[in-house]
C-alpha cells in the first residue's frame, strides 16, 4: 500500500517537474494577484496590513483553484487514469498520493513565499507567524475540497469554471479562519481558537475526502 | 479460475447495445469479442473489467461478483483499454516501469530495458513518449504484457490498432506464451491474429439499429 503511494506520489512530482513552467506560472500567479492590490487600493500602510491576510487567503484560493485542472484531467485524457483505477490497492491511496502531490506543487510553493508577502504588507512577525500557521494547516484542505470538484467534473465541457463554482463555495470556511487567524492575532486576542478550528477542518477533509473522491472517480470513468 | 458473465445488459441513453449475454472464459482459453463499430465492444470490455457497472446482470470471478472484491480482482486483472495509457512526459523506459509498479509489479530498469529491445523500441529507450508514433506508442502500452504474467487474465482492447507486422508477430507470441501458461485472455480487434489455443470462444455484438 504504502509502495503503491510512494509510487503515485513520485510520479506526479515527475510529471509535475517534467511541466516546471506550468507550476511557476500558477506561482507567479499568486504573487501577481498580491502585488495587484496595493495599486487598487492605495498605498496606505495600515490599510493595506489590515487587508493582507484576506488577500493572500484569496489569492492562494484562486491559485489552488487555477491547478486543480491539472489534478486527474490529463490522466483521464490519456487513459492512465483507468489504470490507476484498476490497481490491486484501494483507490483511495491513490487518491492520497495524488492529492498530496497537488499541495506539493500548489500549496507548499505558496505558503514558502507568505513570510515575504507578509514583509511586504508590514505584518509583525508574530502575525507572520500565524499567517504561515493558517497557510500550513489551510492550503491542504483547499487541494482536499478541490480535488472533489476535480473529480466530478471530468470529462465535462467546461470544466474548469464549473470546478471553480463547485469548489470557492466550500471554501469559504477556510477563508473565514485562515484570514481570521492573522486579524485576531494583530487585535491581540490570539490566533488559537482559529487555528484549532482550522485544523479541525483539516482533520475531517482528511478523513472523508479520499473516500468521496475516489468515488467520484469511479462515477466520471463510467 | 473462471470469468463468468451472466445475462449482461449495456444501454447508452436509450439504446439498448447488448442484452442478455452469457459466457465463461476458463483458464487456457481466448475469448474473441466481434462486433461492428458502436457496436459496444469497448463497454463490454469495460464491463468485464469492473470499470463501467453493468445495467443488468453480474461480472463473476470465480462465482464472486467482481464489484464486491475489486481489489482482489484487480490482482488478477491486465487491462488495456483503446487509450494508450502512457504519459507522454515521461520517457519510454519510465513508462514501463512505472505501470507495472502500479499493477503492484516492481522490475528494474535492466527488465525494462530488455522487454523494450524485444519489442524494437531499443533505441528510443530514453526519448519522451511524445515524440514517438502512434504504433510506438501503442507498443509502449504493450510492453507490460510480457511483466503481467502473474495476473491470469488479460482483457486487450484493440490491441492490434496501428501495430506493423513485426509488431504483431511479437504480440500474438506473447499472448500464445500466456496461454500456454493457463492464462486467460478476453480481446477484442477487426485484424486477424494467430493463437494457439483449444478454446477460442468468440462473442459476436450486433449493432443496433
Amino acid at each position: 500500500m504504502l509502495n503503491l503511494y510512494l509510487a503515485v506520489l513520485r510520479r506526479d512530482l515527475l510529471l509535475a517537474y517534467r511541466r516546471r513552467s506550468d507550476v511557476f506560472a500558477s506561482l507567479c500567479f499568486f504573487i501577481l494577484v498580491v502585488m495587484l492590490f496595493p495599486f487598487g487600493v492605495g498605498p496606505e500602510p495600515a490599510l493595506l496590513k489590515m487587508i493582507a491576510p484576506g488577500i493572500v487567503w484569496v489569492a492562494a484560493l484562486l491559485a489552488s483553484t487555477l491547478t486543480l485542472s491539472r489534478l486527474f484531467a490529463p490522466d483521464y485524457l490519456d487513459g492512465t487514469l483507468e489504470q490507476l483505477l484498476l490497481t490491486p490497492e484501494p483507490l483511495t491511496v491513490v487518491v492520497i498520493a495524488k492529492i498530496k502531490a497537488h499541495w506539493l506543487i500548489s500549496g507548499l510553493p505558496i505558503l514558502l513565499l507568505s513570510p515575504l508577502i507578509g514583509v511586504q504588507f508590514g505584518l509583525s512577525a508574530h502575525e507572520i507567524g500565524v499567517l504561515f500557521l493558517s497557510l500550513l494547516l489551510g492550503t491542504p484542505i483547499l487541494s482536499l475540497i478541490g480535488a472533489i470538484g476535480a473529480a466530478l467534473t471530468l470529462g465535462l465541457r467546461g470544466a474548469g469554471v464549473l470546478v471553480a463554482l463547485l469548489t470557492l463555495p466550500l471554501t469559504i470556511p477556510v477563508l473565514i479562519f485562515g484570514a481570521g487567524a492573522v486579524s485576531a492575532q494583530s487585535s491581540g486576542q490570539g490566533a488559537t481558537a482559529q487555528l484549532q478550528l482550522l485544523g479541525g477542518l483539516l482533520a475531517a477533509a482528511s478523513a472523508l475526502v479520499p473516500w468521496v473522491t475516489a468515488a467520484a472517480l469511479r462515477i466520471s470513468l463510467e | 479460475m473462471t470469468l463468468w458473465a451472466q445475462q449482461l445488459a449495456c444501454t447508452r441513453g436509450d439504446r439498448v447495445l447488448f442484452d442478455g449475454l452469457d459466457f465463461e472464459v476458463h483458464r487456457g482459453a481466448a475469448l474473441r469479442v466481434n462486433g461492428n463499430n458502436g457496436s459496444g465492444k469497448t463497454s463490454l470490455l469495460r464491463m468485464l473489467s469492473g470499470l463501467t457497472e453493468p445495467t443488468r446482470g453480474v461480472v463473476s470471478w470465480d462465482s464472486e461478483d467482481i464489484r464486491s472484491r475489486r481489489e482482489q480482482y484487480h490482482r488478477r486483472l491486465t487491462y488495456l483499454g483503446h487509450l494508450p495509457g502512457v504519459k507522454e512526459d515521461l520517457t519510454v523506459c519510465e513508462n514501463v516501469m512505472l505501470a507495472t509498479r502500479l499493477s503492484g509489479n516492481c522490475i528494474n530498469r535492466a527488465a525494462a530495458v530488455a522487454a523494450l529491445r524485444q519489442i524494437g523500441l531499443g533505441a528510443q529507450i530514453n526519448l519522451p513518449t511524445r515524440v514517438l508514433s502512434q504504433g510506438q506508442k501503442k507498443r509502449v502500452a504493450l510492453a507490460r504484457l510480457p511483466f503481467s504474467s502473474a495476473t491470469p487474465l488479460w482483457i486487450l482492447d484493440e490491441p492490434l490498432v496501428a501495430l506493423d507486422q513485426e509488431a504483431i508477430g511479437w504480440l500474438s507470441e506473447t499472448i500464445n506464451r500466456h496461454l500456454d501458461n493457463r492464462g486467460m485472455i478476453v480481446y477484442s480487434t477487426h485484424q486477424e491474429i494467430s493463437l494457439n489455443v483449444d478454446q477460442h470462444l468468440t462473442v459476436n455484438l450486433v449493432a443496433p439499429c
